[in-house]
């Protein structure tokens, strides 16, 4: 075989290449042949864009909320009248006291309860001072923080009309600008994570399992004695999937583009470079997991069960990553996921070009190599 | 029973045999649930903030001192002109740009009135919105100590003032971790349940051992049952595994009826594990179970309602949320864990749980012997 192709250095590449194609050939075969899988994965990823896309979001809304009046004066009406008109709250009205406010807390019926004393409008008009008590269900912290802030605004305002009548000297006033996404919409930060996430799952998985299906099935072996050099046997399954990862690419970004109405600000050209690259180093990923695992179970397992959660938290898009602690502030820079979705926020929503992503991209590129080396380091020729 | 029992042997010799995914399945939980609350703070702090001070007067540096002072703003730096400032949002260094206008100070004086500009990169809506909110606060509180200052307090004393006093229930100091980890123990045994269960029938059925049980006069509903007993204690084991990983660590112990919770758990349990069989049964190969199972799971996971509030999904969401048991098993957990509530508070979840287990279940034994 050596001195073969030695003889004829010159054909050697040529029979490499048709030997590639043709086994690129089979694996088109694999993944079209069972069409249950390949409508599965490409009609996934549209159908996860969509509903998180429409679904996710850390806007507060339609907030369950009891008010208790005990006061049952102007004051307290016009306001009570001003928290109902928002759309941040809807007003429970069979909560009254708070022996039921008590039971709707502990069952999740309410988020937030705000209470008028007795005297609210006697205390207002007289004593020019008055309180208001607001408690907030803070099991979820979150939306606690939120929903108080929303209903002291909301009195900051009624308060501010009130104090109209008299001019106040010395007045700053904010001119708050938002950028970038004006009406504080969840989608704009969601729609990339979610791109992100779903790409990344589903990339790896993909890869990880097909390999190991046929180091589970036998076929494996029937590869690896074949005269083509076993790197190649891998890399040559990589190929569908990376095709198909793309086409998952062009329907995930025509659904948010048209469907979600997030435009593509930056270039679309880089955005497919980019993801392009993205797939492959999530493809390297799976082949790594597929060498590394014996069945398909665990190579699910680990792709999945190991893979959904973190790249979830640590990709950044639902938790700020700068609050958490150093180290793990660390782990999230191996997350592929996460320097992908900083990729397509900068190039998406902000529009950015090139210049702005070259350090997500350099990393991109090292993580990529760096499984590629350690994939082809600990690849095995022989079965056990 | 005695066909059951042999069933059991079965099912737990080949569980035990294969150690790698028992290690996965006991490990890999506690790993996350001891890491991943760590993650899960989404308090809004730190956010960074560039200043453009055209006015550089004293009123102007108070200003800059009193909003950084605060805690919730990390000064990254001043910059010459906005333009700077856009570039260092725009790199993603900078969430908040305060620009203070020149003749700041001696207008504020002589007229009266002085506007500030303030950008916010608002792609993150919620962050933008109580960032803002934040330094809104913090503008007004130093808008009072200039008025203060300025004027004698009777003239402005007079007008009407509402007091807001807040308290927050069930979880006063705001512990995001209290509110993270039941739900993330929640998702975990989800994932265990339902992949699990889900691999299981069709790998029978993709190596073929499918046909010898199906030759053999074991009944339908032992095969299944057989299949369930074992993953069912599995399941309870990483639960057990998971509370005692929260009390330890994180010093969160059950408020409420631990039986209730545990009834829940046993019943959620036979849920999950009800879904994945249902998928074992429909599909044909581990490749496609695996797929079919990893798009419910995400759906379930992330619409849950424990990164995102359900409430504030849209009406269609809301509904799909009815019928999913993650969203159940969340809320229960929080109920009982934090709120400290007991049977009465939980029966409404319970039932709709144990509604689909029956559904699932028996839709599962229904389809298996249709294939039959």
């Amino acid at each position: 075989m050596e001195c073969f192709t030695n003889w004829h250095g010159e054909q050697k590449e040529g029979i490499k290449m048709k030997q590639f194609a043709t086994f690129v050939k089979k694996e088109f075969f694999h993944v079209l042949r069972d069409r249950r899988t390949l409508l599965i994965l490409i009609g996934m990823p549209i159908a996860q864009i969509l509903i998180f896309g429409f679904a996710l979001t850390n806007e507060v809304k339609n907030a369950q909320i009891a008010v208790i009046d005990q006061a049952k004066d102007r004051a307290s009406q016009h306001l009570i009248n001003r928290i109902a008109a928002s759309s941040y709250f809807e007003i429970q009205e069979d909560v009254l006291d708070r022996d039921r406010m008590e039971t709707a807390f502990r069952a999740g019926g309410i988020k937030l309860a705000l209470i008028f004393p007795a005297n609210f409008g006697n205390d207002l008009a007289h004593q020019n001072h008055a309180q208001v008590q607001v408690i907030a269900d803070a099991s979820d912290p979150n939306s606690a923080t939120t929903l108080t802030n929303y209903v002291s605004s909301i009195i900051r305002d009624y308060q501010m009309e009130l104090n109209e009548q008299v001019a106040l000297p010395y007045q700053i006033t904010p001119q708050i600008r938002m950028l970038y996404n004006p009406q504080l919409k969840g989608a704009p930060n969601f729609v990339p994570g979610v791109i992100a996430l779903v790409l990344m799952l589903v990339s790896v998985m993909m890869t990880a399992i097909s390999i190991v299906r046929e180091k589970e099935t036998g076929t494996m072996e029937v590869l690896l004695v074949s005269p083509f050099k076993p790197v190649w046997v891998i890399l040559s399954k990589a190929v569908p999937y990376l095709l198909l990862s793309l086409v998952n690419v062009l329907s995930i970004v025509l659904m948010s583009v048209f469907v979600l109405q997030i435009p593509v600000e930056g270039s679309w050209l880089l955005l497919f470079a980019e993801s392009a690259l993205f797939i492959v180093t999530c493809l390297t990923l799976g082949i790594f997991i597929s060498i590394k695992t014996k069945t398909q179970q665990v190579a699910m397992l680990v792709s999945l069960m190991g893979m959904l959660l973190p790249t979830v938290m640590f990709s950044g898009f639902m938790f700020p990553i700068e609050n958490m602690p150093v180290f793990l502030q660390w782990i999230s820079n191996i997350v592929p996921a996460k320097w992908f979705y900083s990729i397509v926020k900068s190039i998406m929503i902000k529009g950015v070009g090139m210049e702005g992503v070259w350090k997500e991209t350099l990393i991109l590129c090292g993580i990529t190599v760096f499984l590629f080396v350690v994939s082809l380091k600990s690849f095995k020729i022989r079965l056990e | 029973m005695r066909t059951i029992k042999f069933l059991l042997q079965k099912e737990f010799r080949q569980i035990f045999r294969n150690r790698a995914i028992l290690m996965l399945i006991l490990v890999m939980p506690v790993m996350q649930l001891i890491i991943l609350p760590l993650a899960a703070d989404y308090e809004i702090k730190n956010i960074n903030l560039s200043v453009v001070d055209h006015d550089h007067s004293p009123y102007s540096r108070q200003l800059i001192s009193k909003v950084t002072a605060s805690g919730y703003f990390r000064l990254q730096g001043y910059h010459a002109s906005l333009k700077a400032a856009y570039g260092f949002i725009e790199q993603d260094r900078a969430d908040l740009v305060l620009e203070i206008p020149q003749g700041f100070e001696r207008n504020l004086v002589r007229e009266g009135e002085q506007p500030l500009f303030i950008a916010i990169n608002a792609i993150n809506g919620a962050k933008a919105g109580l960032g803002g909110a934040y330094l809104a606060d913090i503008i007004r509180d130093y808008n009072q100590d200039i008025r203060v200052a300025q004027v004698e307090p009777t003239r402005f004393g007079t007008s009407p003032s509402i007091e807001v006093v807040t308290s927050n229930r069930f979880n006063p100091l705001l512990n995001y971790q209290f509110f993270m980890v039941p739900g993330i123990l929640a998702i975990l045994l989800t994932m265990v349940g339902g992949f699990l269960s889900a691999l299981n029938i069709v790998k029978e059925k993709e190596v073929g051992t499918i046909e010898q049980i199906n030759v053999t006069p074991i009944k339908k509903h032992h095969f299944i049952l057989g299949k369930l007993i074992p993953f069912w204690i599995l399941g309870n084991v990483v639960f057990t595994l998971g509370l005692l990983v929260s009390w330890i660590i994180y010093g969160i112990f059950p408020q409420g009826n631990i039986l209730a919770m545990y009834g829940f758990v046993w019943v959620y349990l036979l849920a999950v594990l009800g879904f994945g069989l249902l998928i074992s049964t429909y599909t044909d190969t581990q490749q496609q179970a695996m797929f079919i199972m990893f798009f419910f799971m995400m759906v379930f996971i992330l619409m849950g309602g424990l990164f995102t509030s359900i409430d504030s999904m849209p009406g269609w969401a809301q509904v799909l949320s009815a019928l999913n048991p993650v969203s159940y098993l969340v809320e229960v957990m929080r109920m009982i864990i934090l709120k400290g509530s007991g049977w009465a508070a939980i029966l409404p979840h319970l039932g709709a749980i144990l509604g689909f287990a029956v559904v699932l279940n028996g839709w599962a034994i229904w389809n298996y012997r249709k294939i039959r």
